[in-house]
C-alpha cells in the first residue's frame, strides 16, 4: 500500500516487473513482436516502485527531460490519459522511444532505485502509455498562419517537426525519398522490435493534422533548397535526411556476393518484405551460417533478422568485448537468448570467395583490449599472428554510416568537412536563415529520442522566427 | 500512383512507357534513372530516362523483358497506374568532353545511349553512334538515331549478321579510333560489351565512360547494394554513378554481383508465369 496517511511511500520490496516477452525459442523463428509490453496490472505495480524523487535523477538522464515521476504517478492513479499528456509535453513518440531508447544509459541508468535494487522500468511504462494514444487530450491547434514549411525526410526528426509545426498553424509538406514514411523506423528497425503499425499510427496522425506527404521525392535531385524557397513558395525548410552511405570496412573481398551492408540486409526485409518472397518480389539471402560485424543496435537487428530468416548458426563478431557494445542492453540479451553466438575481440581482415564466387568464409584478426581511447573505452589492438577463419555463407557489416550525400545537393547551407549539416544544437538553425536541420544528418548516427528532440526544438524556433516573435 | 500515358512496343520483348510525372520531368537529365515499384508487392528496379518533357509533364523509359518485374510491367497498358516512381537518381552523364563523341549502345543499352546522344547533339557535339544487337529484331530506336545523326555516323552491328555488319560493336569502334574520328566514348550495354569497348578505347588512349547497371535497392546511397569497384575503390553506382571511367571498372566484380540473385529471380518468374498462365485460367 504505497500511500500512507496521504504520504507516498514507494513499494521498496517489489522486484522490477519483468518484461512481458514471448519465449525465446519460439519467437526466434518469426517476426512477431518480442516484447508484448506491460499489462495494466503490471504497469500499476511497477509504478508503485517509483519513489517520486524530489530531485529526480531519471529526468536528467532523459535527453528530452520527460517529467518521469509525474507520468508514473498518473499511471499509479490509473489516469493514463493525463500521464500521456505529461509525456507529450516533451516527446511526441512515446510508443517508439519507450521501445527503442537505450534506457540503461539514459533515464533508467540514473534512476535512484537502480543503486540498491533495479531501476524502475521507465521505458516499459512510457510505452504502456504510448500504446494508448486515444486516451491523450486532443492537441490544441493554432489557427492557420498562412506560412508554408517543407520538411525533408520522414524519420523521427522530420515527423516530430512536422507535427509540431502543423499544430502551430503552419502548412506543412513532408518530402520523403521512399514510398512510405518513418525513415529508419520502417526500413532499419525490424518488426519484432518495433511493429510497423506503431509507426503508421504516427504518420496517420500527422495526416489528420493536415500534414501533406509527398513520397518518392528525393530532394536535391528533385527541387533543391533554392527552388523550394523560391518558385515553390516555402517560407522555411527543415532538413532531416538522416545518415547515409554505409561505412566501408575497406578489406579485400568486401564486394563479394552475399557480403551485405546491414542497411541493405535490413531494408530488403523490413521495407521490401523479402522474408515473404516470392509473395513479395524482392529476394534476399537466407544464409545457413551468418556472420555479422559490429556491436551496435544495427548489428543486433541484423543477427536477429538472420535467425528469423532461418539461419542455423549466427555469429556476432565484435572488436571489443560484450561489455563495450554500444547496443541497447536488452537487444544483446535478446540476441543471446535467441541463440546468437558472440565472438568477442575479432576484427575482419578478408572475405574469401567459394567456388560459386560468393563469400564462403571470413578471415579475422584476434584482438585484445589495450589502453582506453578518446571515448574512454579500451582500444582493441591486434594480437600478432592470431588469425582465424570463420566459415559463412552470408556476411554482414554493421559498422556505421557516413553523411547522407543529399544534404549537399539540397544545398544552401553550410556542411562540415564530413558532409554533415552545421546546425545549432538548441535551435536547429543552419547558416541559412530559412533552413533548419536536425537528427542524424546533423549529429551523425545517434538515437531516435535525440532526432525527435531536435525536430521539436527546431519547430519551436521556426515558429518563433517565422511568426516574427524572435528576440 | 503514376499514370501510363502511352505504351509503345518496339519488339517482342522491348517496350516504352510514357508516364505522367511532372516534377521528375522538370529535373531529369540525360544519364539519370528512375526506380519503379510496379505494385504493392513489387521490387524496386531502375530504368534510365529515355526521354522527358517538362512542359507536358512526362518521362519515358524503355525496358526489356528479362524477369518477373519487367514481364509484369509489359502487361500494363496506357491508362494503368504504376504504384511508385522515384527519380531522378544518379549523376547526369558528364558531357563536358570536347570534340567528337562515339556513343555505343548494346541491346537495351540503346535506350540509355539514345538520350545521351541526343543531348550531345543538342549541345553542339559531333556524334557517332554504334548500335549493337544480337539480331535485327532486337535493334532498338533505329529511327530515332537516324533522325538525329547523319547516315555515315550510324554504325550497326548484329551478332548474327541479320542486319548491318556481322559482329560486335568493337569492330566499328576500332575503325573510328584508328581514323581518329572520335575523342570521347560513352558505352552502355551488357558487361562483356562494355569491357571490350573499354579495352579497345584504352588501346588508343581515348577516354571512355560506361554506364553501369548493378542491382539496386534504394537508389539513394543508403543501402550499399549497388557498389562497384572502380580503380580499386568501392563506389556506390546510384549516387556516384551510374557512369564511371570504363578503363578502371572491375568487370568481374560487377558481373558476379549482378548474378547474385539468379536463382531467386528464376523462382520469382516461374511463380509468376504459373499464376498467370492462360492454360490455368
Ligand atoms: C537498424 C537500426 C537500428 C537502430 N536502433 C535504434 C534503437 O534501438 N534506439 C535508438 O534510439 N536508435 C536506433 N537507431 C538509430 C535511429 O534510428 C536514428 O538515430 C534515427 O532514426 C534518426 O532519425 P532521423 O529522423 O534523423 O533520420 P532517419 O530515421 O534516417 O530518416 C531520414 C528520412 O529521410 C529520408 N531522406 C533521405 N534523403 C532524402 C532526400 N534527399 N529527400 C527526401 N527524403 C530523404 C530517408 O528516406 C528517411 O526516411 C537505429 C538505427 C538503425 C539503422
Ligand atoms: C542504373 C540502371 C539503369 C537501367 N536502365 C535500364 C533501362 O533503361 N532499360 C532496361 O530494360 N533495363 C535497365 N536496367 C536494368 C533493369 O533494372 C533490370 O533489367 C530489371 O531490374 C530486371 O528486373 P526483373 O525483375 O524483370 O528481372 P530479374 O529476373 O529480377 O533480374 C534479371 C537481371 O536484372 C538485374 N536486376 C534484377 N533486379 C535488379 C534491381 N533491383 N536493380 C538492378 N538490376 C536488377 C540483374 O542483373 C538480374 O540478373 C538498368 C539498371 C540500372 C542499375
Ligand atoms: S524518452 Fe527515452 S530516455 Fe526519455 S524517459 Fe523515455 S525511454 Fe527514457
Ligand atoms: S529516479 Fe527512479 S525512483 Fe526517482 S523518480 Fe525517477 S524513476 Fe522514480
Ligand atoms: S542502391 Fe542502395 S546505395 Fe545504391
Amino acid at each position: 500500500m504505497p500511500e500512507v496517511n496521504g504520504r507516498w511511500i514507494a513499494d521498496m520490496k517489489a522486484p522490477r516487473t519483468p518484461d512481458n516477452e514471448e519465449p525465446a525459442a519460439e519467437r526466434a523463428h518469426d517476426f512477431r513482436p518480442v516484447d508484448k509490453g506491460f499489462t495494466e496490472e503490471m504497469a500499476v505495480a511497477e509504478a508503485a516502485r517509483c519513489m517520486r524523487c524530489k530531485k529526480p535523477l531519471c529526468v536528467q538522464g532523459c535527453p528530452v527531460n520527460i517529467n518521469i515521476p509525474a507520468f508514473i504517478e498518473k499511471i499509479y492513479e490509473h489516469k493514463f490519459g493525463e500521464g500521456l499528456d505529461i509525456i507529450h509535453e516533451q516527446s511526441m513518440l512515446p510508443a517508439i522511444c519507450g521501445r527503442v531508447c537505450p534506457q540503461e544509459t539514459q533515464c533508467e541508468g540514473k534512476c535512484i532505485r537502480g543503486v540498491k535494487s533495479q531501476p524502475v522500468a521507465i521505458g516499459q511504462l512510457e510505452r504502456f502509455l504510448g500504446d494508448q494514444p486515444e486516451l491523450a487530450s486532443k492537441p490544441k491547434l493554432a489557427p492557420k498562419n498562412g506560412k508554408k514549411v517543407a520538411v525533408i525526410g520522414s524519420g523521427p526528426s522530420g515527423i516530430t517537426c512536422a507535427g509540431e509545426l502543423a499544430r502551430n498553424g503552419f502548412d506543412v509538406t513532408v518530402f520523403e525519398a521512399f514510398f512510405t514514411g518513418g525513415g529508419v523506423l520502417v526500413y532499419g528497425i525490424p518488426e519484432f522490435r518495433l511493429p510497423k503499425t506503431v509507426v503508421k499510427r504516427e504518420i496517420d496522425g500527422l495526416k489528420e493534422l493536415g500534414v501533406k506527404f509527398q513520397f518518392n521525392s528525393v530532394m536535391g535531385n528533385l527541387a533543391n533548397s533554392e527552388e523550394l524557397l523560391g518558385e515553390k513558395g516555402f517560407d522555411a525548410i527543415y532538413v532531416a535526411t538522416g545518415a547515409g552511405l554505409p561505412k566501408l570496412l575497406n578489406i579485400p573481398g568486401e564486394n563479394l556476393p552475399n557480403v551485405f551492408f546491414a542497411n541493405e540486409y535490413l531494408t530488403r526485409v523490413n521495407l521490401m518484405k523479402a522474408n515473404k518472397f516470392p509473395q513479395y518480389d524482392t529476394p534476399t539471402k537466407h544464409g545457413k551460417h551468418v556472420v555479422v560485424f559490429g556491436g551496435g543496435n544495427v548489428a543486433m537487428d541484423s543477427v536477429r533478422t538472420a535467425l528469423r530468416l532461418g539461419a542455423d548458426e549466427v555469429t556476432l563478431c565484435y572488436r571489443r568485448t560484450e561489455a563495450e557494445m554500444p547496443a541497447r542492453r536488452a537487444e544483446v540479451l535478446h540476441a543471446k537468448a535467441e541463440g546468437v553466438k558472440i565472438h568477442e575481440l575479432v576484427s575482419p581482415l578478408e572475405f574469401i570467395a567459394g567456388e560459386d564466387g560468393a563469400v564462403c568464409a571470413v578471415k579475422v584478426q584476434d584482438m585484445k583490449l589495450g589502453e582506453p581511447d578518446a571515448s574512454g573505452r579500451r582500444r582493441p589492438v591486434p594480437i600478432e599472428g592470431a588469425v582465424e577463419e570463420i566459415p559463412c555463407d552470408v556476411a554482414i557489416s554493421a559498422i556505421g554510416t557516413n553523411a547522407n550525400p543529399f544534404a549537399k545537393k539540397i544545398g544552401g547551407m553550410e556542411l562540415n568537412k564530413w558532409g554533415y549539416i552545421v546546425a545549432d544544437e538548441e535551435t536547429g538553425r543552419t547558416s541559412n536563415p530559412k533552413i533548419w536541420a536536425g537528427g542524424d544528418i546533423v549529429t551523425g548516427a545517434a538515437t531516435v529520442i535525440l532526432a525527435m528532440g531536435a525536430g521539436k526544438k527546431a519547430a519551436a524556433d521556426m515558429t518563433k522566427v517565422l511568426l516574427g516573435k524572435d528576440e | 500512383m503514376y499514370k501510363i500515358l502511352e505504351k509503345t512496343q518496339f519488339s517482342e520483348k522491348v517496350f516504352e512507357f510514357r508516364v505522367e510525372a511532372p516534377e521528375m520531368a522538370k529535373h531529369a537529365h540525360a544519364g539519370q534513372f528512375l526506380m519503379v515499384r510496379a505494385n504493392e508487392t513489387g521490387e524496386r528496379v531502375p530504368f534510365t530516362f529515355a526521354d522527358w518533357n517538362a512542359e507536358e509533364g512526362w518521362v519515358e523509359f524503355i525496358f526489356m523483358v528479362v524477369g518477373k518485374t519487367t514481364e509484369m510491367l509489359s502487361k500494363y497498358e496506357a491508362g494503368d497506374e504504376i504504384e511508385d516512381l522515384t527519380g531522378p537518381l544518379g549523376q547526369p552523364t558528364d558531357m563536358s568532353g570536347k570534340g567528337a563523341w562515339c556513343v555505343i549502345g548494346g541491346g537495351v543499352g540503346l535506350a540509355i545511349a539514345y538520350p545521351v546522344a541526343r543531348q550531345l547533339v543538342a549541345t553542339g557535339h559531333e556524334v557517332h553512334a554504334i548500335m549493337g544487337a544480337r539480331t535485327k529484331d532486337l535493334l532498338l530506336l533505329e529511327e530515332q538515331f537516324r533522325s538525329l545523326l547523319p547516315e555515315d555516323h550510324i554504325h550497326i552491328t548484329t551478332d548474327d549478321g541479320s542486319y548491318g555488319e556481322k559482329g560486335v560493336v568493337t569492330a566499328p569502334l576500332e575503325r573510328l579510333l584508328q581514323a581518329k574520328a572520335v575523342d570521347q566514348v560513352f558505352c552502355v550495354g551488357p558487361v562483356p560489351m562494355m569491357k571490350f569497348s573499354s579495352l579497345t578505347a584504352e588501346k588508343y588512349g581515348t577516354p571512355i565512360t560506361a554506364s553501369l547497371n548493378p542491382i539496386m535497392v534504394d537508389g539513394t546511397g543508403m543501402c550499399g547494394c549497388c557498389r562497384v569497384e572502380v580503380g580499386g575503390e568501392t563506389k556506390f553506382a546510384c549516387v556516384d554513378g551510374p557512369d564511371f571511367d570504363a578503363t578502371k571498372v572491375d568487370w568481374n566484380d560487377l558481373r558476379a554481383r549482378q548474378a547474385a540473385y539468379r536463382t531467386e529471380e528464376g523462382q520469382a518468374l516461374k511463380a509468376y508465369e504459373e499464376a498467370n498462365c492462360a492454360c490455368q485460367r
